[in-house]
């Protein structure tokens, strides 16, 4: 079952405007997402995810490619015949109707009998625990309830997937956390394929079962959360997940030469001319003495945040790496700026990144 | 409460009265005066000279549906009056449909514009109004008539043999008014769609609504107090036009406004004119609180 397929999106593009003045928002996109996971378009904003998400819901069509559903071509379909329902960033609610009429609204399209439309929305209702504002108009309710009016409306009708698009945005941060949580629940009670976008690294890090990481137009990586964290493919990816430090050297067989002249053991890199880029993650980064060995550095600033302490260190050819040291009892991290230190690294944490 | 206290609401209460004194003047000299005096007046006797006589009398009213043939001084009932009600009735609601038909479009278009252009557009739709009424009418007999556009172009392209008879009748009434009354329904419409929320056609179309049941179950409804506004701008001048019909209806297809008129002029019965004015006023205020009442209704219910 975890490979079976849902939406599957080949070589899609969509060009905005004519001729030279077009701009390739999707530049041949390809990326599968597979039945009753939590799928997450990630990037930064203009990278072409709520793009993708349009030409899934319909509202878009493609300029090349085309996106199937269960083994279908839809592309062309329009958004009502698609069994694909959206929750939108600003909610959408009809100003006019209630709250159990918005929810029962997907309902009474398809023309579903009067009874099942009351069963089905009340269900809806309880989901999102909403019972008790079903007669409510909509702009009576707080954000957060007007997010899961939204929700259910778009779940009543029982859609294949659902696409949301940074329906988080609006919400405070305690909210967006309930929210994240309450989405999380709601994906996995209705097993529906969520499709989910933001540009929140730490929302799609926490709710997702695979991450798409978007940028200019093309998705860079498609993972788990950790896959992409660890191993990401690219600088983008790299350096838009989570904090980095860059290593730019000199492939030799089973090391990277630095500018300093200094080698870090790299097993399975390869000599090649040109310049390779690794990259490290700062917490996996250990600081000792400089006769022990390792990278020379001296500490630039120490920033302390609580659980842990920035340590900015710079190289002898001034290239700048920051140490994240867990914080010990005391606070203190037994370092001062203008120290010299030597710096290791853990096995297997500095990895080769495509540029 | 303090008796200062006391003291304080009692003289802002006294404020409130005097500084709403001069508009409650202005409404009963502009509004509640006129209405008055019609209302007197149509309870009088008709004067010799087109003037009235203060005797009272329910002629006037009576007037309105029955006639005194005078021949034989019976009553009967006035046939042409009932038309000319029945006129100004179909012909104002069919104005306000027509009006609405061509102007929900011509809304939409202008507030689906770029911000910077709907300004342009909002400003070409109340140029009609900078030309007198009257001019605008004949501008219309020009189009209509035998000799006019559009007969010269059908003409000209085959599309018929003889000129159409288009003028002095209800249709050129009709569509005078239509004209004339066309921007008063824009207006209005193109304020409710410009709170629109655009994005609800979207929710509406992933809800799996057709076109047209998105435009009947989600934009109608919401734009309700724009279409209500707008019928009202159109439906109560259309009842009591005077202009257009006078022009376009060639005289003999007159509607109330040209009837009540012919009273006070031609007619020198003034009790019967203010009687017929004040049938108008109630047509008008039943039509509206119906109207209002059954917007209203729909509204709560969905």
């Amino acid at each position: 079952m975890a490979d079976d397929v849902t939406i599957s999106a080949r070589h899609v593009i969509k060009a905005f405007g004519q001729g030279a003045a077009a701009v390739r928002a999707l530049d041949d996109v390809s990326v599968d997402i597979r039945r009753s996971e939590f799928f997450t378009l990630l990037g930064p904003s203009g990278c072409g995810k709520t793009t993708l998400l349009r030409l899934i819901a319909g509202f878009e069509m493609p300029t090349g490619g085309e996106i199937l559903l269960d083994g279908a071509d839809i592309s062309t379909l329009p958004p009502n015949k698609r069994p694909v329902n959206t929750v939108f960033q600003s909610y959408a609610l009809f100003p006019h109707l209630t709250v159990a009429q918005n929810v029962a609204f997907g309902l009474q399209m398809l023309g579903k009998p009067a009874a099942e439309v009351k069963a089905t929305t009340e269900r809806m209702l309880a989901l999102v625990k909403l019972e008790a504002m079903a007669g409510r108009k909509t702009a009576q309710l707080s954000g957060g309830q007007q997010q899961r009016v939204a929700l259910a409306r778009a779940l009543a009708p029982q859609p294949k997937v659902l696409l949301l698009d940074e329906p988080l945005s609006a919400l405070d941060l305690k909210l967006r956390k309930e929210m994240q949580i309450e989405l999380k629940r709601l994906q996995l009670e209705t097993g529906i394929t969520f499709v989910f976008v933001t540009h929140d690294q730490e929302e799609a890090l926490t709710m997702s079962d695979r991450i798409a990481v978007m940028s200019a137009g093309k998705v860079q990586q498609v993972g788990t959360a950790r896959d992409i964290y660890i191993h990401p493919r690219n600088r983008f990816v790299a350096s838009f997940i989570g904090e980095t430090n860059f290593l730019t050297g000199t492939a030799e067989d089973g090391a990277l030469r630095l500018g300093t002249g200094e080698r870090i053991e790299m097993p399975g890199l390869r000599a090649s001319p040109g310049p390779t880029t690794a990259i490290v993650r700062p917490e996996q980064l250990r600081l000792g003495k400089t006769a022990d060995g390792g990278l020379q550095a001296r500490v630039v600033s120490l920033v302390y945040f609580g659980t842990d302490t920035h340590c900015h260190l710079h190289l002898a050819d001034g290239t700048e790496l920051v140490a994240r040291l867990q914080s010990p009892a005391s606070g203190e991290a037994g370092l001062s700026r203008g120290d010299s230190v030597g710096i290791r690294f853990a096995e297997g944490a500095v990895q080769q990144v495509e540029d | 409460m303090s008796r200062a206290e006391d003291a304080a609401v009692h003289r802002s209460v006294r404020n409130g009265w005097l500084l709403s004194t001069p508009a409650l003047f202005l409404l009963t000299i502009a509004a509640a005066g006129p209405l008055l005096i019609v209302l007197v007046y149509s309870f009088l006797t008709p004067g010799q000279h087109g003037n009235v006589v203060w005797d009272f009398s329910v002629e006037g009213w009576i007037g309105i549906l029955w006639s005194k043939d005078i021949f034989t001084g019976e009553w009967g009932l006035a046939d042409a009056h009932l038309t000319i009600f029945w006129r100004s009735v179909s012909l104002s609601l069919l104005t306000t449909i027509f009006t609405f038909l061509l102007g929900f479009p011509t809304a939409w278009f202008i507030a689906t514009r770029p911000p910077a252009q709907r300004a342009l557009w909002l400003f070409l739709i109340t140029i009609p109004f900078w030309t007198n009424l009257l001019i605008r009418t004949y501008a219309i007999n020009e189009v209509l008539r035998k000799e006019g556009l559009i007969n010269a172009v059908l003409l000209k392209l085959g599309v018929i043999d003889a000129p159409l008879d288009m003028l002095y009748g209800p249709f050129a009434i009709f569509v005078g008014m239509t004209y004339v009354y066309l921007p008063l329904m824009v207006l209005p419409l193109f304020a409710a769609i410009d709170r629109f929320d655009m994005k609800l056609l979207e929710a509406g179309y992933d809800l799996y609504a057709s076109r047209m049941q998105v435009l009947r179950r989600v934009i109608l409804p919401i734009v309700k107090p724009g279409i209500i506004a707008g019928s009202i701008l159109v439906f109560v001048p259309s009842l009591g036009a005077y202009v257009t019909p006078r022009v376009l209806g060639g005289g003999k297809q007159m509607m109330i406004g040209n009837f009540i008129e012919l009273q006070f002029l031609a007619g020198k019965n003034w009790p019967l004119g203010a009687a017929l004015a004040m049938v108008l006023l109630i047509i008008v205020t039943v039509a509206l609180l119906v109207y209002v009442r059954y917007a209203n209704r729909d509204t709560s219910h969905g």
